[in-house]
């Protein structure tokens, strides 16, 4: 069973905005995992807490949620960097067995984020409201989720931001440094530590953002977070570990075969995450270092 | 062996003492234990707490009356995430471990399918809550389901019969690839092939979809009349929100069918007018008078806004309570916590209930079903107080409880 151009052409739009989204929600992960090797699986729970607090300022302030995730990044940067500290301390710094030992520091924080949420919202599903949610742009027959759309323009300003920053300034030349040559910096005089403790910080401000993102794109609950861990991970792996470009190009690659797969009568919407697996195994196999990586 | 009179003495003395002392006296002296997961997080989460809380007001109200047998019920519940593979080893714990007299089954299909066989092993009672079609294949005999229909035969006539009266001829199915959502759609697409009408989509969707759109456009695609959903709350919401996008399509007549979670007051505070013309199952509605509901919900409501659980309370809440109260009359009725006397207590006599009187078959499920089927009507936005009054869910069948007729196309009910 065959799929008509038009319907397959309105999969590829439908697939790009969800990439964008896919991206968006990875872009920390692309820089905390990436860039630092910091296996931060806690990365999908610090973004639906982001969400609650978005949840939490509109509800108080009635601003949109896109604002009210910017206004979060600079909280969630300071909390960024205590987590690093902390991580540091106890764990990377003693040396062997880092990468177990974090992981498990990682999962038992993700847990402590749903049980608090938990606490203090309950189980219930939390939504905003904006005027771009529930609407939609309509060209004849092809209909557009603004939410969609507004996810994907942020999802492109983050990673425009995120690029020009790891490029054309000293501290995010130094952040690039840190996740290529560790000693070598350290002979140069600068300190690895306080630079990764900064670019974690960066790391968990985007979290925040990409939380706002994913409370417009749907309802938010507590254990959210472990729909996020398996997809994040497999962008940013695909991507090419801490290239921002390589996200949206992964993230796009996704949502572009999610999307195709669902709307596809003949394919079988159950296989929508499959496919993606998939692709992400054949990627690793053709290229490990990932579309960008090098 | 050589007795002498000191010796039968001293033994008839001491069997005296432990007769009158031994465990089986401190043991029922002891509570009755009552064991049960309850998904409290999860995507079953927020429907858990609400039953968990019936449930509770049920235990207390029954110890203050002194017990079940003169003997304080001790309620022992567990999260079990709504993680069908974490119920079998929960229940194992609550028999090997916490020594249960009876047990509950978890809120839903998914977490309770999991625990039949070991439920079927030990030949134990279990009271069911909610779950569809857990035992077709498993054939138990101490099986009691608190839910109001028996088979999908039962629970979606009202929208097939309604669909019929419009004239459709064709349908889409659109379900979640997991066991509730599959069952249900198994048991539709019979009574659409039983009504002549022609499938025209049919996906299955993976219960991690992020985004609708896709499945929506291509239902719109397909031009059906009818549009049947089984979904669970989280996907049902991210449905009703990309239909709201993207649209169904004119020619649809009715939308709907088996979404969970827009029964639930969070969720239809939150969606508000996208509800609007969705026909959609419902275990209860404001207006129906069962005996002593809305002296429950009464209480129950000032108990959920000190729990931050379902303010209003309607879906799971009083037929949660109701598993109480078909087990305190089964205890009292046979003055035991025998499995097998209370199995055939249950199977035996009608029920008195806050949700009418229930009479089981013999596979365990009612034996006359009462799954309504109602249409959101005139819905706003943000007001929860609106869903407490009758009118806001027309009841389409079955027609003893019926408050109205279908507003139809979807389209058109959509703006009503």
């Amino acid at each position: 069973m065959g799929i008509p151009l038009d319907l397959l052409l309105e999969a590829v739009l439908f697939g790009i905005l969800l990439g964008g989204f896919y991206a968006a929600v990875s872009m920390g992960l692309s820089v905390s995992f990436g860039l630092l090797d910091v296996p931060n699986v806690a990365h999908p729970a610090i973004m639906v807490f982001g969400s609650y607090c978005t949840y939490m300022v509109v509800a108080w302030l009635g601003l949109d949620p896109i604002l009210a995730g910017v206004l979060l990044m600079p909280g969630f940067f300071l909390l960024g960097m205590a987590v690093y500290r902390f991580y540091y301390e106890a764990f990377e710094r003693r040396g062997s067995e880092t990468g177990v030992r974090g992981i498990a520091f990682f999962f038992g924080l993700a847990l402590i984020i749903e049980v608090g949420l938990i606490l203090a919202f309950g189980v219930d599903q939390r939504m905003v409201d904006a005027p771009y949610i529930g609407k939609s742009l309509a060209f004849s027959e092809v209909r557009i989720p603004m939410r969609m759309l507004v996810a994907f323009g942020v999802a492109i300003v983050l990673t425009v931001a995120l690029t020009l920053y790891m490029s054309k300034t000293f501290t995010g030349r130094a952040i690039k440094a840190v996740a290529q040559d560790e000693p070598a910096l350290r002979l140069m005089g600068a300190n690895p530590v306080r630079i990764k403790q900064w670019a974690f910080g960066i790391a968990t401000a985007a979290s925040a953002l990409a939380g706002a993102m994913l409370i417009i794109v749907g309802p938010v609950e507590p254990g959210m977070d472990r729909v996020y861990i398996g997809r994040t991970f497999a962008v940013v792996v695909l991507a090419g570990l801490g290239s921002m470009t390589g996200t949206v190009a992964a993230g796009l690659i996704l949502g572009i075969s999610e999307s195709i797969v669902l709307m596809h009568p003949g394919l079988g919407a159950s296989w929508a995450p499959a496919v993606s697996f998939m692709l992400l195994l054949l990627m690793l196999g053709v290229r490990p270092q990932g579309l960008f990586g090098r | 062996m050589n007795f002498t009179r000191r010796k039968v003495l001293g033994a008839a003395g001491a069997a005296a003492l432990t007769g009158s002392l031994p465990g089986r006296a401190f043991a029922q002296a002891g509570p009755v234990k009552i064991g049960m997961s309850m998904p409290q997080t999860g995507s079953l989460g927020a429907g858990g707490k609400a039953a968990l809380v019936a449930l509770r007001m049920w235990v207390d109200e029954v110890n203050q009356k002194g017990g079940l047998l003169g003997r304080k019920i001790e309620f022992i519940v567990y999260d079990d995430q709504t993680n069908p593979a974490l119920t079998p080893s929960i229940y194992t714990k609550l028999l090997d471990v916490d020594k249960v007299d009876l047990l509950i089954a978890p809120y839903g299909t998914v977490p309770t399918a999991p625990i039949m066989p070991l439920v079927k092993q030990r030949d134990l009672l279990l009271m069911g809550n909610f779950s569809f079609q857990v035992t077709h294949t498993v054939k138990h005999d101490k099986w009691f389901n608190n839910l109001p229909a028996a088979d999908a035969s039962s629970w979606f006539p009202g929208f097939f019969e309604q669909g019929q009266k419009l004239g459709a001829k064709s349908i889409a199915f659109l379900a979640a690839d997991q066991e509730f959502a599959q069952n249900l759609a198994s048991g539709a697409k019979e009574l659409a092939k039983k009504g002549g009408m022609k499938t025209v989509y049919d996906q299955n969707y993976p219960p991690t979809t992020t985004d609708f759109s896709s499945l929506i456009r291509a239902i719109r695609a397909a031009k059906p009349e009818l549009v049947f959903v089984c979904s669970y709350p989280n996907d049902s919401v991210a449905i009703v929100r990309a239909v709201h996008e993207i649209g169904v399509g004119e020619g649809v007549k009715i939308f709907g069918g088996g979404m969970v979670g827009l029964q639930f007051t969070p969720i239809m505070e939150s969606l508000g007018s996208m509800l609007n013309g969705i026909v959609n199952y419902n275990s209860y509605v404001p207006g129906i008078k069962y005996p002593g509901i809305e002296e429950f919900l009464s209480r129950y409501q000032k108990r959920a806004a000190e729990e931050k659980v379902d303010p209003l309370g309607f879906y799971l809440p009083p037929f949660n309570y109701a598993i109480g109260q078909m087990i305190e009359q089964a205890v009292n009725g046979t003055k035991s916590l025998d499995q097998k006397k209370l199995a055939q207590y249950l199977h035996t006599n009608e029920m008195k209930t806050i949700v009418g009187p229930i009479r089981y078959r013999a596979d365990g499920e009612w034996a006359q079903p009462r799954m309504l089927m109602a249409q959101f009507r005139g819905i706003v936005d943000k007001n929860v107080d609106q869903f407490r009054s009758p009118g806001k869910q027309v009841v389409l069948y079955p027609g003893e409880y019926k408050t109205g007729d279908v507003v139809a196309p979807y389209e058109k009910a959509r703006g009503k």
